[in-house]
């Protein structure tokens, strides 16, 4: 496809809502900002960045940290990899860099799927681009940071990952906005590939203002033997958030896992789920979502599809409601189109059971403190598979947001 | 006194009374449940409770630790001589009261491990090695890192109560059917368990503990010495004397008998 086509798919679908979640009036945020100076080291941010930045799984110090990518508004101000055989870069330079990488622009996501799709691809400014040459183990996670400091501004960023042959990579992204700023929007396309026997995970923390309305687009393909894991935790407030990222299973023993954290407190709208499609012999997929409300809305997704025998695949969905208000709709779907697969679903919505609480108390425990040991329990996903100081940077930013549940 | 053996022979008997309940009437969603309850247990008694389905057993245990929904109509409750009547479940923890629940809900995330750990912190003696030591004693050592009650077997959730309380350490121990569904290789050791949360070690007046524990068969008799033992019908305690006495009565005459003495 020439990349004129993909303009002009993008131009028709400039006005397309999307299929779910609240409709954005896109020309609310039409902030300009001006280019922001590079950096040679995170260290170098000022204090206040610097906190917000930690606050969504970014190390400032890079000692943990294979490589850095740092987005303000529309400039990237710093991206280094401290590792032979990893590169990262603006995707605007990378496009101008690889003719190949036309091959793999707007591959796993559609670029007319909706109107902020088509945004991406007619406004953008830059994104990541982050790729495992063939046989590269990372040593620690690659960090990327999407940081907003304007009023107003709407940030369209392109992501690609791609990791080669044989590689594994380990990905943590924060995105976050400046402490005064209130609205905005992010439009975040990912379009993740995942080559034969290659694995990747990838650690999405959120933690906007809470009036920043936020799309993120995401797609990933996997080769045999392939695996990606992806967590995702918003804990903070967001206006709204609707995101709804799918994943190929193409080649054979092709393994994905989604993990999903949500607290919606009230004015927060989230609608986020996950959906596999598994395509290949002995493909596995796991999406797992915990959801808790305080007045807020959540709708929580999963739908796995299944194409081909001899696949597996499961859907784990619990919502936690802590108020009068709120709601939480779990939506979990099962596809299946031959014989011969294994596809199954739980979900279960409810407030705390007393009857914890008072088991609890029986112990010692206060009522409060019931109530907050359950609630950590609730959150306590078990994640498997990515570094330790990733699931560290998870616990941080679950436990940053049980401070302001309980 | 000196006997024989050098030891001391307690003459004087102790009349404290750990719990007392006078004419308890309770209630849930407007179902009376207890009925002018009256029960008195001094320290160092292990009393056994008996009785058919339905008729308040549990019911008592509850609202004595102060279930929210065991609304008390009349009466009152003392514990070492203060009402606690009105108290919560943790108030009533912290004075030294501990249940074994019959049927305890799972906590998705909370572990065995951490429970043991709020047991202990709560009263203020958080001792780590403890947590082993107390498993090992009950078989339990492979319960230790699984979310609490998540999955366990019916004989491993009556044995983790207990366990708790060996963390807990309470003064006035409530057991609610501690017997049911435990196999005969670790009917042994709850009882042992049992004795030992109930200091029967130690001489009869120098029990600082009291027991009251709910059994259905009554199979925790042949392991652990209760003092007396009570018969509950229809929300009230209608007679108490021997344990196994009573026992034997129910065995053979069945509780129809006991309504009849009552007429």
């Amino acid at each position: 496809m020439s990349e004129v086509s993909v303009r002009e798919m993008a131009k028709k679908a400039e006005k397309k809502p999307s299929a779910i979640g609240p409709d954005i009036d896109l020309n609310a945020y039409s902030a300009e900002v001006k280019e922001h100076g590079k950096i040679q080291k995170l260290k170098e941010l000022s204090g206040e960045v610097k906190e917000k930045a930690i606050s969504a799984g970014i190390d400032a110090e890079e000692a943990c940290r294979s490589g850095s990518f740092f987005q303000m508004d529309h400039s990237v101000i710093l991206s280094s990899a401290y590792q032979n055989g990893l590169e990262i870069m603006s995707s605007t330079e990378a496009l101008k860099k690889y003719d190949w990488l036309q091959d793999y622009w707007w591959k796993a996501v559609n670029v007319d799927a909706d109107k902020y799709t088509a945004q991406a691809e007619l406004k953008q400014n830059h994104g990541y681009f982050l790729r495992a040459l063939p046989g590269t183990k990372v040593e620690f996670p690659l960090q990327a940071c999407l940081y907003m400091t304007r009023e107003g501004l709407a940030q369209n960023v392109h992501n690609i990952i791609i990791a080669e042959e044989n590689s594994e990579l380990h990905i943590i992204t924060g995105c976050t906005t400046a402490p005064r700023v209130r609205t905005g929007l992010h439009i975040g396309i990912s379009e993740f590939y995942v080559k034969k026997n290659a694995q990747v995970t990838f650690t999405m923390i959120h933690n906007w203002a809470e009036d920043v309305e936020v799309r993120p687009r995401t797609g990933a393909i996997i080769e045999d033997n392939g695996v990606f894991l992806s967590n995702y935790v918003c804990m903070k407030p967001v206006k709204t958030l609707q995101m709804y990222p799918t994943a190929y299973c193409v080649g054979k023993n092709a393994t994905v896992r989604f993990n999903t954290i949500l607290f919606a407190g009230e004015g927060s709208n989230m609608d986020v789920g996950g959906r596999v499609f598994l395509r290949a012999k002995g493909s596995r997929a796991e999406l797992v979502a915990r959801a808790i409300t305080r007045g807020g809305d959540i709708v929580t997704r999963g739908h796995l599809i299944g194409e081909v025998p001899g696949i597996k695949a499961h859907l784990e969905c619990k919502g936690l409601i802590l108020s009068e208000k709120g709601r939480i709709h779990a939506i979990p779907e099962l596809e299946g189109k031959v014989n011969g697969i294994e596809m199954s679903h739980e979900a279960a919505v409810g407030k705390i059971a007393e009857e914890e609480i008072q088991y609890l108390m029986a112990r010692g425990l206060s009522s409060e403190e019931a109530t907050s040991a359950i609630i950590r329990g609730f959150l306590d996903v078990e994640i498997k598979g990515i570094p330790e100081h990733l699931k560290r940077e998870i616990k941080k930013a679950v436990s940053m947001g049980e401070e302001r549940l309980l | 006194m000196e006997v024989a053996g050098g030891r001391e022979m307690d003459v004087e008997v102790i009349e404290l009374d750990m719990i007392e309940i006078n004419n308890l009437t309770v209630s849930v969603e407007d179902k009376r449940v207890l009925k002018d309850v009256n029960l008195h247990i001094a320290q160092g008694e292990t009393i056994v409770l008996l009785g058919p389905n339905g008729s308040g057993k549990t019911s008592l245990l509850k609202t004595i630790i102060g279930i929210p929904g065991y609304k008390v109509e009349s009466g009152r409750i003392l514990f070492s001589g203060k009402d606690i009547t009105g108290l919560t479940i943790d108030e009533r923890v912290r004075l030294g009261i501990g249940i074994a629940f019959q049927r305890p809900p799972a906590v998705r995330g909370v572990r065995l491990k951490d429970m043991l750990r709020i047991c202990m912190e709560k009263r203020g003696d958080f001792k780590e090695e403890k947590i082993n030591e107390f498993a090992r004693k009950l078989n339990l050592l492979n319960c230790l890192d699984r979310d609490i009650n998540l999955g366990f077997s019916g004989g491993e959730i009556k044995r983790s109560e207990l366990l708790q309380l060996l963390a807990q350490d309470p003064r006035f121990i409530m057991l609610d059917e501690p017997d049911s569904g435990v196999d005969l290789v670790n009917i042994n050791l709850v009882g042992r368990v049992i004795n030992e949360l109930l200091e029967k070690d130690k001489m009869a007046s120098k029990r600082t503990k009291a027991g009251l524990i709910i059994t259905h068969a009554g199979y925790i008799l042949d392991y652990v010495n209760a003092d007396r033992g009570c018969i509950m019908l229809n929300g009230t305690v209608i007679c108490s004397g021997n344990p196994r006495d009573l026992l034997e009565d129910i065995r053979t005459k069945g509780y129809e008998g006991c309504a009849r003495c009552l007429k």
